[in-house]
C-alpha cells in the first residue's frame, strides 16, 4: 500500500481527541472524586457511601497514610488470592462453552524445545501477578486458554480495579500535597472511582464498539465453511468470539492492555476499522491525560498541573513522531526484493496502516496501556526502541494515577537538583523537601532500573532466558530487554516472539512485577505523607517556582537524564544495533 | 487485622457483582437488541441461511486462481488461534518467507508486489488488502474467469472501501466480500459453474 498523505491525518486526531477531551473529564473527575465535605453523601455520591455500608463500614474514615496503604494492600492481596483460585479451578466453573482446561495444566516447553505437559503453577502466578499489578503481560493466548468466566469474572474484574486502586493512590498523595490533615478513606475513593469514572466512560465506548463490530456474546465459538476451503486446505474455520466489547472498553481506558485475543488489538475482532482504531487510541491516553487536569484541580494549581501536564505531553509527542518516522521506511526484509518499496507492514493489519500503529505503540507504551494493534517485535528497529523507551522513562502519562506518582518523584529529585544549584533548602509547593524525602524518592527511582537491567543481564547470559529468544543477534537481546521492561514498567506489551511461558520467565517477571507496582504506589503516598506533616513556609521572591517553563526544562532534563544513564547502554545493544546491522 | 481482612474481602465481592457482572450483563443485552448481527461476530451465511460461510472480520485463506487471495497468515488463517510471525526485519527466516511469497505471486522487478501481499498481518486474520495489492492479481482473476481486466478492475473500485480518509485510514478492500461478489458476477452468466456455496 503506498502511503497516502491523508495517514498523517491520523496522529493529530490520535492526539487532539484526548487532549480536548482531558479538560472536561479531568474537570468532573476532580468533582466527583474530591467532593467538598458538606456534599460529600448527597445526590449521586450516596450510591458509593451505599457500598460502603454494604461491607461493613458504616462512616468514612479519616485514614493516615499508613492505614491509607495498609487498606489499599489488603483489597490487592484479596484480589491476589481470589483470582489465583478461580484461574486454578477455571475447568470446573460455568461459562465454558468451549471448555477450556485449567489456566495451570497449559504445560510450556523447556529450553531444549522438549514440551513438558501437566500441572505449572508459574503461568498462574504470572498472570495473576500481572493482572494485579494493573499491566497485562500475557504468557498465555486468551481465545485459548480462558473460559468466558475467567475473562469476566478475573480479568475483567481486575481491570476495573486495579486502574482504580491507582487512581485512589493518586487521590492520597494530591490530598497529602494539598495539606490536608489525612488522606481519605480508601474505599469510599475506590467505590467512587469504579462508579463515577471508570464504568460510564466504558459504558459509552462499549457500545460504540459493538456497533463497529466488536462481538458481544456468550455464544461458543462460530464454525464456518471457508468458501474456496477445498483448493486452500481448510475445510473449516472456528471463529473464537465472546464477551469480547465489555473488555475491550476497560482494556484501553483504564491503562490495562491485556488482549481478549492472543494479538490483542490487531485482531479484527478487537478493532474492526479505522474509527475505533481512533477510538481506542484516544481511549487509551484520555483518562492518564484528565487524572493530569485534576491533580490541577485538586491542588488548586493549575499552573503547575499544566507544567507536569505539559512534560508528559512533550515526551509523548516526540516519542511517537520518531516511531512514525522510523516505521514509514520500507522493510530491511524486502532489500533486493522484487516487492514495492512502501513501509513495513509485517504485522500490521490492512485497516490500520503503518502510520497509526506507529502512533499507536508510541502511545501505548508511554501510558502503561501496552495494548497493541500491530506486532513490535516486527517494527523497523528504531522503532520499536520508542516503545522501549517511553516504558524505561515510565513517566509519560504511565499508568493511571501510577504515572503522576512517578513524575511525583521525578519531581522531588529535579527540586533538590536546582535547590542543590542554588545553594537553598529545596521546597516543594510551600513544603521544605529534606533528606528523609530526597533518600525516599531516591530508593523509588533506583528499583525501575535495577529490575529491569538485573533481570535482562541474568536472562541474556543463562540458557533459560538466551534460548528461549525468536529472532538472532542483537534483537533477540531486545527481546529480553523489552520484556523485563514491559513488567517492570507494568505495561505489558511484549517483543511477541520471545517463548516466555516458561517456569523461569514465568516467575521472574512475576516477582518484576510486583516489585514494580507496589513500592512505586505505596511510598509516594508515604512521602507526601512526610511532606503534609510539615509546617508551610511563605513563598519568597527566592522561591523556586515549580510552575514556569524553566522548571519544564528542568524536570525534562531530570528525567533524560537519569533515563540515559540508566539504560543508554542497554539501548545501545538491543535496537541502536539491531538498526545498524539492519543498515548494511 | 481481622477487620481489614473481612473489609478487603466484602470489598472484593461488591466490585466483582458490579464489574463482572452487572456491566457485561447490561452490555450484553444492550448490543443482541440493538447490534445483533455485530454482537454474535458479523457472520456472512450461505444462501441456505444456515451455514456459516466466515465472518466479514475475519480473513480465510484462497487457493484457487478464480479468487483474489487473502494476506499471509503465519498462523495459516487459524481463527482460534491468531497471532502475527512476530520475526525481527533483519531475521533471516523473514527474509526467506519473503522472497518464496514474492515468487509464488509471480512478481518479478518490472511487476513488483506491494508489500502487504508479502508480509504477515498482525492478527494472521486481516480481511483486508490494499486495492494496489488487488490490482496486481487483477489480471490472474480475469484469465480464468473470461472477465476483462477492466472489468475486474472496476469491480475492485467498486468494493475499495474509503470510510475513514479523514481520520488517517487507508482504503482497503475486503478480500472474502470481494470474491462472494465476483462469484455473483460469474454465476450471473449462464456458461459459468463456479462453485458458490
Amino acid at each position: 500500500m503506498a502511503l497516502a498523505p491523508t495517514s498523517f491525518l491520523h496522529p493529530l486526531w490520535a492526539f487532539g481527541v484526548p487532549i480536548a477531551a482531558s479538560f472536561p473529564l479531568g474537570w468532573m473527575m476532580a468533582r466527583s472524586l474530591d467532593p467538598k465535605e458538606a456534599k460529600a453523601g448527597k445526590g449521586l455520591d450516596a450510591l458509593p457511601m451505599f457500598l460502603c455500608r454494604l461491607i461493613g463500614r458504616k462512616t468514612p474514615v479519616k485514614m493516615s497514610w499508613k492505614d491509607y496503604c495498609i487498606a489499599l494492600l489488603a483489597f490487592n492481596a484479596a484480589l491476589f488470592v481470589i483470582t489465583f483460585t478461580l484461574f486454578y479451578v477455571q475447568q470446573h466453573l460455568p461459562l465454558n462453552p468451549d471448555t477450556k482446561g485449567s489456566l495451570g495444566a497449559l504445560g510450556y516447553k523447556d529450553s531444549a524445545g522438549v514440551q513438558h505437559d501437566g500441572v505449572d503453577t508459574g503461568v498462574v502466578f504470572n498472570t495473576v501477578c500481572s493482572f494485579v499489578t494493573n499491566t497485562n503481560l500475557q504468557h498465555y493466548s486468551g481465545e485459548q486458554h480462558l473460559s468466558y468466566f475467567s475473562q469476566l469474572a478475573c480479568i475483567l474484574w481486575l481491570m476495573f480495579v486495579t486502574p482504580a486502586c491507582g487512581l485512589c493512590a493518586m487521590l492520597a498523595v494530591l490530598r497529602g500535597l494539598r495539606g490536608d490533615s489525612h488522606m481519605g478513606d480508601f474505599y469510599v475513593d475506590l467505590m467512587r472511582t469504579v462508579l463515577f469514572v471508570f464504568l460510564p466512560f466504558c459504558f459509552v465506548i462499549a457500545t460504540l464498539l459493538i456497533a463497529s463490530g466488536v462481538p458481544m456474546t456468550f455464544d461458543a465459538a462460530a464454525k464456518a465453511t471457508p468458501l474456496d476451503g477445498v483448493a486452500a486446505k481448510m475445510e473449516a474455520q472456528t471463529i473464537c468470539r465472546g464477551p469480547v466489547a465489555a473488555i475491550i472498553a476497560i482494556k484501553q481506558s483504564g491503562t490495562n492492555g491485556g488482549g481478549f485475543f492472543g494479538p490483542n488489538s490487531a485482531h479484527p475482532f478487537e478493532n474492526p476499522t479505522p474509527w475505533t482504531n481512533l477510538l481506542s487510541v484516544a481511549s487509551i491516553v484520555a483518562l492518564p491525560m484528565a487524572s493530569m487536569v485534576m491533580a490541577g484541580k485538586m491542588l488548586r494549581n493549575a499552573r503547575h498541573a499544566a507544567v507536569l501536564y505539559g512534560v508528559m505531553l512533550t515526551l509523548l509527542i516526540t516519542g511517537t513522531s520518531i516511531a512514525i518516522w522510523a516505521e514509514t521506511a520500507p522493510s530491511a526484509a524486502t532489500h533486493g526484493l522484487p516487492v514495492v518499496a512502501e513501509p513495513n507492514m509485517e504485522g500490521k493489519e490492512t485497516r490500520v496502516g503503518p502510520v497509526a500503529s506507529a502512533t499507536w505503540a508510541g502511545m501505548t507504551s508511554g501510558t502503561s496501556n501496552g495494548s497493541v494493534n500491530s506486532m513490535h517485535d516486527s517494527l523497523n528497529p528504531l522503532a520499536g526502541m520508542i516503545p522501549m523507551s517511553h516504558m524505561m522513562l515510565n513517566v509519560v502519562f504511565s499508568g493511571i494515577g501510577a504515572g503522576f506518582e512517578n513524575l511525583f518523584i521525578y519531581v522531588i529529585v529535579a527540586v533538590f537538583l536546582a535547590g542543590l544549584m542554588v545553594g537553598r533548602t529545596p521546597e516543594y509547593l510551600g513544603k521544605k523537601v529534606e533528606a528523609r524525602e530526597v533518600k525516599l524518592a531516591m530508593l523509588v527511582m533506583l528499583i525501575h532500573p535495577v529490575l529491569i537491567l538485573a533481570g535482562a543481564a541474568l536472562f541474556a547470559a543463562q540458557p533459560f532466558g538466551a534460548k528461549t529468544v525468536a529472532n538472532p543477534g542483537s534483537h533477540g537481546f531486545s527481546e529480553i530487554l523489552y520484556e523485563f521492561t514491559s513488567a517492570a514498567a507494568n505495561n505489558g506489551s511484549g517483543f511477541e516472539g520471545l517463548g516466555d511461558n516458561t517456569p523461569a520467565w514465568n516467575v521472574a517477571t512475576g516477582i518484576v512485577l510486583l516489585l514494580g507496582r507496589f513500592p512505586a504506589l505505596v511510598l509516594p503516598i508515604a512521602l507526601a505523607g512526610f511532606l503534609a506533616a510539615k509546617k508551610r513556609v511563605p513563598e519568597t521572591t527566592g522561591t523556586l517556582r515549580t510552575d514556569n517553563l524553566t522548571f519544564a526544562g528542568m524536570l525534562i532534563g531530570t528525567v533524560l537524564l537519569v533515563g540515559a544513564l540508566s539504560f543508554m547502554p542497554a539501548v545501545v545493544l538491543g535496537p541502536v544495533a539491531d538498526h545498524l546491522v539492519a543498515l548494511k | 487485622m481481622i477487620r481489614q481482612t473481612v473489609h478487603a474481602l466484602l470489598a472484593c465481592v461488591v466490585t466483582l457483582v458490579i464489574c463482572s457482572v452487572a456491566y457485561p450483563l447490561a452490555l450484553w443485552g444492550l448490543g443482541t437488541a440493538l447490534f445483533p448481527h455485530q454482537a454474535a461476530g458479523s457472520l456472512i451465511y450461505g444462501p441456505d441461511k444456515t451455514t456459516v460461510i466466515g465472518s466479514e472480520l475475519i480473513a480465510q485463506p484462497f487457493a484457487s486462481d478464480k479468487y483474489f487471495v487473502s494476506r499471509p497468515s503465519a498462523v495459516d488463517y487459524k481463527a482460534d488461534a491468531a497471532g502475527g510471525s512476530n520475526l525481527g526485519t533483519k531475521n533471516p527466516d523473514l527474509h526467506a518467507k519473503v522472497k518464496e511469497r514474492a515468487e509464488a505471486l509471480k512478481a518479478t522487478p518490472e511487476k513488483p508486489v506491494p508489500a502487504d501481499l508479502i508480509a504477515a498481518s498482525g492478527s494472521g486474520l486481516d480481511p483486508h488488502i490494499s486495492p494496489e495489492a488487488a490490482y496486481f492479481q487483477a489480471d490472474r482473476v480475469a484469465a480464468v474467469r473470461q472477465m476483462t481486466v477492466e472489468q475486474v478492475k472496476s469491480l475492485i473500485d467498486t468494493m475499495t472501501d474509503k470510510s475513514g480518509a479523514v481520520i488517517g485510514a487507508p482504503p482497503r478492500v475486503n478480500v472474502l466480500k470481494l470474491n462472494l461478489e465476483l462469484d455473483k458476477e460469474t454465476s450471473a452468466k449462464p456458461k459459468e459453474t463456479t462453485a458458490s456455496r
